[in-house]
């Protein structure tokens, strides 16, 4: 079977990764491969490390506040680049922001404290191998048949 | 088709999903697509324990080959965690600075389950990124296991990386890493202990019977490029003498011999057990065998027969 590949990523300037790396761990633990990028990431660096790993989906940890500029940029950057590739995200985000962002075109926002399982559970159902970046989704699908 | 077609002119976005169907099996048409495309990169393996800063040189190394205006694909293997199948790649973070570089296309890999350092994979990834016109190929692997048959298979100029604090080199030695070394780094040159490592190292290659290549002992400071231009030299050197003593030819033989026994053994385990092996029949057999009626070699036989008779 095909394996789900992840990339977390930490964009911005905030300083600790606790939270992105107890998230990479639990997906790690249920199966996937995980793709950790580090801190201190740029929008166009994460991109473009997603694009070359090829991944099912990208999980951005962002508590700097900046979330308003990181989503929109990474997206946009996602669209220029034709890669199809869904974006979900976690950390301090209010309310209402969550909902501009997820009718922007983030699929998925979790709040702080979110159990992993609950994470674990949304890629498994939501993305694995369905969405694929580029031109050839058919490909990914029918891999996943196999 | 399109796919190979951007692949062969190096569109990332088709390097990363051909990888990808290689990865998960279906990709032989396009490796047979593309095989009259490959045999220009050089291959350099990068091997060591886990901590001796691998990815760090493996960035430093890229950015020197880069401003001699290579192309460098890298490959990082990781070990699959054997309880969950999962894997944590990291070794990205130390490779900050390249991944927007246009001539670099670096790839995660992780083991799914193969002993060894290496995915069984590797080497028909790094296929895929010699037909997308990288120069060099670098892959890091944890020094564990069979990782020595393993990077042999791949490389054309083989790493190791000690580091002062990864303990004893007898140790190493006796894991059988210093045996396949073409180059020898002892990183961390910043740390206490490197120099008499070092020295150590040094000796103990002094007793060694010497044949062809002699074994450059070099000390790093991945951290701040200092003992990469000798490094890279010393690759140079190396991949010169390959070409020079015809040992490149030997050892693309000697690949080329492996991956075909390589694909047959797994396909014939896959008919195996997909095809010919009926599992009642099997149970039949198995309660025979625990009777001790027969030996399980001659039902092992009696089933090869049958499938070499098209079973
Ligand atoms: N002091 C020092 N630290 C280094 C050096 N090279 C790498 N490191 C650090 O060692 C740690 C592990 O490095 P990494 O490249 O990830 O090692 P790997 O596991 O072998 O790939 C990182 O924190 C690096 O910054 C060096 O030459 N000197
Ligand atoms: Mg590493």
């Amino acid at each position: 079977m095909r394996k789900i590949r992840v990339l977390i990523g930490k964009p911005g300037l905030d300083g600790h990764d606790r939270g992105a790396k107890v998230v990479a761990a639990a997906l790690r633990d249920a199966g996937m491969e995980v793709i950790y990028t580090g801190l201190h990431q740029t929008c166009e660096a994460i991109v473009e490390a997603a694009i070359q790993e090829d991944v099912d989906v990208i999980g951005l940890s962002i508590l700097s506040g900046a979330h308003m500029t990181i989503f929109p940029r990474v997206l946009k950057l996602l669209k220029e680049r034709k890669a199809n590739i869904p974006v979900i995200g976690g950390g301090i985000i209010p309310q209402d922001d969550v909902k501009k962002l997820e009718k922007m075109g983030v699929k998925k926002i979790f709040g702080p404290g979110t159990p992993t399982n609950e994470i674990v559970e949304w890629i498994k159902n939501n993305v694995g191998g369905k969405n694929s970046p580029g031109q050839s989704t058919k490909s990914k699908k029918s891999r996943k048949q196999k | 088709m399109d796919l190979i077609k951007n692949l062969l002119k190096g569109d990332k976005l088709s390097i990363a999903r051909v990888i990808s169907q290689v990865e998960d099996d279906t990709g032989y048409d396009i490796l047979d697509r593309i095989y009259p495309y490959t045999g220009n990169a050089y291959h350099i393996g990068i091997t060591g324990p886990p901590g001796a800063g691998k990815s760090t040189l493996v960035n430093a190394i890229a950015k020197k080959l880069l401003r001699e205006s290579y192309k460098i694909g890298i490959i990082a293997v990781d070990p699959t965690s054997p309880f969950s199948g999962g894997a944590l790649l990291g070794d990205r973070i130390r490779m900050g600075d390249l991944s927007l570089q246009k001539n670099v296309f670096i790839r995660s890999m992780a083991t799914r389950g193969s002993l060894g350092g290496l995915s069984k994979k590797t080497k028909d990834v790094a296929l895929v990124l010699d037909a997308a016109g990288m120069d060099y190929i670098l892959i890091e692997t944890v020094g564990v296991g069979q990782v020595e048959l393993d990077i042999a298979q791949v490389c054309d100029t083989k790493i190791v990386v000690l580091v002062p604090e990864s303990g004893d080199s007898i140790q190493a030695m006796k894991a059988g890493l210093l045996e396949i070394a073409d180059i020898v780094v002892v990183n961390k040159g910043d740390r206490e202990g490197s120099d008499s490592l070092l020295i150590e190292l040094k000796f103990a290659f002094d007793l060694k019977p010497k044949t062809g290549w002699r074994v450059p002992i070099l000390k790093t400071i991945a951290t701040d490029d200092s003992g990469i231009d000798e490094l890279v030299k010393e690759i140079g050197n190396h991949k010169e003498y390959l070409e020079k003593s015809d040992e490149i030819k030997k050892l693309q033989k000697m690949r080329i011999l492996n991956q075909i026994h390589e694909y047959i053994e797994t396909e014939i385990k896959r008919h195996l057990r997909e095809t010919v092996i009926d599992d009642k029949e099997l149970d039949r057999y198995i309660e025979k065998i625990m009777e001790r009626k027969v030996s399980p070699y001659k039902i092992a036989r009696k089933i090869m027969e049958n499938m070499l008779k098209g079973g």
